[in-house]
């Protein structure tokens, strides 16, 4: 069973078992507008929860990219190096990096989907 | 939103079209209503207007006022004709630029200076305290007037058709004052876009009613700032705090062209940049092109080949128009060179950049 939880930086990690799919949220897609560029780390990469791991950028500015949960990137998606505006076009779907989490306990830190909706109208 | 920001008179009309609002130089102000991409494009291609009522306006008149003002700006207005428009800077003794501006001559004894929104309090306090000894009258015109910057290829035909402004036989940076519709405006075919198009300047009221003409039209697409900065990047503008600043001179901007030190009577920091001139400039600033996708932001650190660092970023973008990822940097002046191999730092990598020439897109203007 999968399970899609949410950061207060608007990431989310979509898990499944001990790897989790992460990617921007539909309302941070939207905050940021066209998306024109998106800074992806290499396969192997480790980072800790917290790490900033790339950017999405629009026009006008970068926003970095912070992990969700502590993990090595399997993957990542090479869909976004030459049409970045698949963020925009559904961003739950297009994931940007796939990584094998190592404290899979991590996760009670992050928010629910409804958690996170609450979350996002107070900010 | 805090007390003491500043609204333009249009500010009512951006939110109601769903404005992305952001504060600049102490107004809230529109970044962007559809996209920076298709606001940037409209301009490109046809025509946008923009609500650049922030800038500062402060007319200068009196006995003295031609020569002040030749004295405080960098370019030579003396003996020039009524109704033409300099480009140029007020510098300090030392160089350094304290704003760059458009001076609008609308008589022997009467010029209007355009400055930057950010600058106007400094500005002013600056002009005033070089004016002792100079009979002028000095007046703030900022609260007072709106501006509206009409820019594209189809500027002229909307200017004509959609607001019955004739301006077809104005000549790229002249002006005409004139009345219409009982109000007086100013009209002048200047921008900073890099394309053909015309700036009015008017009260409150009367820049209302032009904008909602031209919103009525639908001939002119709203623009926000943010498209204002790609557009003016593209064509190698300078932004004052970006590629002018109190610590870079125009010398060292590549503006030598607006700065005449042969002038008669000199000006305010002509030594100082006649020295830069003679000996070169210790940093200059250049374009940069990159071969990847990544984007070069404001700020971030500029290296040579073996890694050191030798400036920084001015402003960058992938530019709306190429699709390129270009940006303006301010660097030694031994690293300078056009073709030189440098490398921009963008967050933990860093990606190799050729100094260009910093014009990523070539102008329109009509001439």
């Amino acid at each position: 069973m999968d399970k899609t939880l949410y950061s207060s930086t608007h990431e989310y990690a979509r898990i499944e078992g001990n790897v989790a799919y992460i990617g921007i949220s539909d309302y941070a897609q939207k905050a940021l507008g066209n998306i024109v560029y998106v800074d992806m780390p290499e396969t192997g990469e480790d980072f800790n929860a917290g790490d900033e791991f790339g950017a999405v950028e629009s026009v006008k500015a970068a926003s970095d990219l912070i992990m969700p949960l502590s993990g090595a990137v399997l993957e990542i998606n090479e869909h976004l190096i030459d049409n970045p505006r698949l963020l925009n076009e559904d961003a739950m779907a297009n994931w940007i990096i796939k990584i094998e989490l190592t404290d899979p306990a991590e996760a009670e830190s992050l928010m629910t989907e409804e958690a996170y909706a609450e979350f996002c109208e107070k900010h | 939103m805090t007390d003491n920001i500043k609204t333009t008179c249009l500010h009512d009309r951006h939110l109601s079209l769903g404005a992305q609002m952001s504060p600049f130089a102490g107004f809230d102000m529109p970044i962007q209503y559809e996209g920076i991409t298709e606001e940037h494009m409209a301009v490109r291609n046809a025509c946008g207007v923009f609500d650049v009522s922030h800038m500062g306006e402060v007319n200068i008149s009196g006995p003295d006022a031609e020569r002040f003002v030749n004295h405080i700006f960098t370019n030579d207005i003396a003996g020039a004709p009524d109704g033409k428009i300099f480009y140029g800077m007020m510098l300090r003794a030392d160089g350094g630029t304290v704003d760059d501006l458009l001076v609008y001559r609308r008589g022997a004894n009467n010029f209007l200076l355009v400055i930057n929104a950010s600058n106007i309090d400094k500005d002013i306090e600056w002009i005033k305290s070089q004016s002792e000894g100079y009979d002028v009258e000095i007046d703030d015109l900022s609260d007072a007037l709106g501006e509206l910057a009409i820019q594209g290829p189809e500027a002229e035909k909307v200017m004509e058709q959609e607001l019955g402004i004739t301006c077809a036989d104005l000549a790229f940076y002249t002006f005409r004052e004139a009345s219409l519709d009982g109000a007086h405006i100013l009209v002048s075919r200047t921008g900073y876009t890099g394309e053909d198009g015309f700036e009015v300047y008017a009260d409150h009221d009367t820049i209302c009613k032009l904008w909602d003409r031209l919103m009525e039209s639908g001939r002119a697409k709203p623009c926000g700032l943010g498209c204002r900065d790609t557009l003016r990047f593209e064509v190698g503008l300078p932004l004052y705090g970006h590629e002018l600043a109190d610590d870079i001179s125009p010398i060292e901007s590549g503006l030598s062209m607006f700065v005449k030190l042969d002038k008669e009577g000199g000006f305010i920091g002509r030594d100082a940049v006649a020295a830069q001139k003679a000996d070169g400039p210790s940093k200059r600033v250049v374009g940069l092109q990159l071969a990847d996708k990544a984007i070069p932001r404001a700020g971030y650190d500029v290296l040579d080949a073996e890694g050191r660092k030798v400036g920084y970023i001015t402003t960058g973008y992938r530019s709306p128009s190429t699709d390129a990822s270009v940006a303006m940097a301010l660097i030694e002046a031994a690293s300078a060179a056009k073709g030189t191999q440098l490398q921009v730092q963008i967050r933990r990598r860093t990606f190799p950049a050729t100094v260009v020439a910093k014009r990523f897109y070539q102008k329109n203007y009509k001439k």
